[in-house]
């Protein structure tokens, strides 16, 4: 089984940082339980060039830092979305599932993980309160990442 | 009733924008302004820091051309340790440099022409907007759609190798470059499986020439017409006058091709560009201060460069530059949509230049850094994907950066996008009762010709749904439609 964990945003804006901090951890932690099925990759944002990348994998998992008013952090399926992207700078996780099913007739298990951030400067480092909800994160998706071939989106904590 | 419509903000254009058409009595339009409207004050954030941070920490203006500020970063603190200006480097610190930099020329280009401006040509100004997106161009031409990514992911990767990751690359240092180019990379960009290799790149390249002058061909009148005003033209140029997007001299020619700005050197920018603020955008508008606000506006980008040089250093590019520039019998372009035309040109010269670095020894070997006396400030400007970037940073004797000065790309581009789209609006829009989704869109096309970076201009942040809002004589909101 072929798992790719990509985390995007920039780590100097703090929070924004949080997919990226959430893949180094999550890539130190398998490294140590000696998984290979996985490979990591980190972004600012996603792009076209993501839809190839996603397009070998059985199972995608982006991770986000989130604005939205979410409880520490969620888990949701993702499904090919044609909706009109405003920018290239902010090509939707939905948006590159339905460029790899339109131009590479593939379609990974793709979920997205959302880790409530709260600030957002000009600023290497994650806020204390944020590292929380990164914790808990990391808890729930080692666990699930242990047998990633039971991976059922009917029980994922939703947002 | 005079009106005024909202369009924001500007769809398939990296970052936002809004803009703003007045129309009098009779529905004409009065005027027309691009706003940009959110500020991050980024020159301020980094007074204070090492200066040696600086190319680190420019990358985080935005993560859409974070190697064309690491590398203009990086060549103003060449002058600041001593190692000169640009052509100073080792002969691998500067190679490595170009490398990375055709690397990000090469996927900015692809990426805004396969997956932005292809919806317009393939689709129509007028095309249905459901359609008339990338999404739309997979499903019906998806080869284009599939050359545009692989093009991106191979540009990517030349920066990874370069630059040394995605994120926060550390590649180009003060006074050089911090790694050879490893062996391994090297086969691969050469000789690995196609699509992945630059032979491929190059062919690749040529086709998307191919497919512009073939819908040339077929739509002149529109490439030609659409939004074409007389400007001035301004770039670097190598000092024989060769096209060079590294390093060089700042030149300008006006619209009939006569040198107004002739090969100086760009530490002096201060004595010839001079930025205006206007009350309603937050984005400056420059000028040569020597022929004044009202003359002395410029283009930059890819059309400014093909007007600005005399010839292109690498053979299939200055095949395609000398049937570019017979096209006006030698005097500068002025036709708008012909920046697409000029950025094919630019996507094989990068993919050629790519080809001859990639078999230089140099790379390989040789020393890396060079330094000498340390001055107390520095120019860094490089030709970037959408235009001319200037980095000036002044320091301290506790080596903390004191002031720091950025005209982005599409800061230089102000002037000539608001006045594209009071053309595109006065063509479109003059005697008009309905505003239509195709009007918009012309005049997103208009803006879209640039490849603005709104989000760098602005230093602005944040996401805004498309948002048109109509105004009677009194600025009394009287229509809103959100896309």
């Amino acid at each position: 089984m072929k798992i790719l964990i990509y985390g995007y945003g920039n780590p100097g804006r703090q929070d924004d940082g949080l997919g990226n901090a959430f893949v180094n951890r999550i890539q130190e932690w398998a490294a140590i339980e000696g998984l290979h099925d996985f490979s990591f990759d980190s972004n600012y944002q996603l792009n076209i060039e993501d839809a190839d990348a996603i397009s070998d994998q059985d199972l995608v998992i982006f991770a986000d830092a989130s604005e939205e008013e979410i409880e520490d952090f969620c888990l949701s399926k993702v499904d090919g979305t044609t909706g009109l992207t405003f920018t290239t700078h902010a090509a939707s996780p939905g948006y590159i599932v339905k460029l790899c099913e339109e131009l590479f007739d593939k379609k990974p298990l793709v979920l997205l993980l959302h880790i409530k951030g709260f600030k957002w400067e000009f600023q290497e480092g994650i806020s204390e309160k944020a590292k929380s909800n990164l914790d808990a994160a990391l808890v729930y998706m080692k666990k699930r990442l242990l047998h990633p071939e039971k991976f059922n989106t009917k029980d994922l904590k939703r947002c | 009733m005079a009106q005024k419509i909202t369009i924001e903000p500007v769809t398939r254009v990296e970052g936002h924008g809004k803009v703003t058409i007045h129309l009098d009595d009779q529905n004409n339009v009065t005027q027309t302004r691009l706003h940009i409207v959110e500020f991050r004050g980024f020159e301020r954030f980094v007074q204070g820091r090492p200066y040696w941070e600086a190319p680190v920490l420019v990358q985080r203006l935005c993560g859409i051309c974070p190697v064309s500020h690491h590398l203009a970063a990086a060549k103003a603190l060449d002058v600041i340790v001593g190692a000169g200006t640009g052509d100073g480097l080792t002969p691998t610190g500067e190679k490595m440099r170009r490398l990375m930099h055709y690397g990000q020329i090469f996927q900015s280009h692809a990426l805004h022409f396969f997956h932005l401006v292809s919806p317009d040509l393939l689709f129509g100004i007028d095309g249905d907007p459901a359609i008339r997106n990338v999404i739309g161009v997979a499903l019906m031409h998806k080869d284009l759609a599939v050359q545009g990514v692989m093009m991106r992911k191979f540009g990517q990767e030349i920066i990874r190798a370069t630059a040394g990751k995605k994120i926060h690359g550390t590649g180009a240092i003060p006074g050089g470059i911090n790694k050879h180019l490893y062996a391994e990379d090297k086969e691969l960009f050469l000789n690995g499986p196609d699509p992945l290799n630059i032979d491929h790149m190059i062919s690749w390249a040529q086709a998307a020439l191919d497919f512009f002058k073939d819908y040339y061909k077929a739509n002149k009148e529109f490439i030609d017409n659409f939004a074409q005003f007389p400007s001035n033209h301004l770039s670097i140029v190598r000092k024989d006058g060769a096209l060079d997007l590294y390093h060089g001299v700042l030149r300008a020619v006006d619209s009939e091709g006569n040198r107004i700005l002739n090969d100086v050197d760009y530490q002096n920018y201060n004595d010839y560009i001079e930025e205006e603020v206007k009350s309603w955008s937050y984005m400056k508008f420059p000028y040569l201060k020597h022929l004044g606000k009202e003359k002395g506006w410029y283009r930059v980008g890819p059309l400014a460069r093909m007007n600005t040089c005399d010839f292109i250093p690498s053979p299939l590019a200055q095949k395609e530059f000398e049937d570019f520039k017979a096209m006006t019998n030698g005097k500068p372009n002025n036709m708008c949509m012909h920046y697409h035309y000029a950025r094919l040109i630019e996507v094989l010269h990068a993919a050629e230049m790519m080809k001859e670095l990639l078999n230089d020894p140099d790379l390989m070997k040789g020393e890396l850094i060079r330094k000498g006396n340390k001055l107390d400030q520095g120019v860094g400007v490089i030709e970037a994907p959408r235009g001319t970037l200037f980095h000036h940073y002044k320091i301290n004797e506790d080596d903390q950066i004191t002031m720091a000065n950025l005209i982005v790309s599409t800061t230089n581009n102000n002037i000539p996008m608001n006045e594209s789209v009071n053309r595109v609006a006065k063509s479109w829009m003059n005697g008009q009762t309905e505003i239509t989704e195709p009007m918009m869109n012309a005049v997103e096309v208009s803006i879209r010709a640039y490849d603005p970076c709104l989000s760098c201009a602005t230093h602005a942040l944040g996401k805004m749904p498309l948002e048109i809002s109509l105004y009677d004589a009194s600025n009394k909101l009287i229509d809103k439609k959100r896309t």
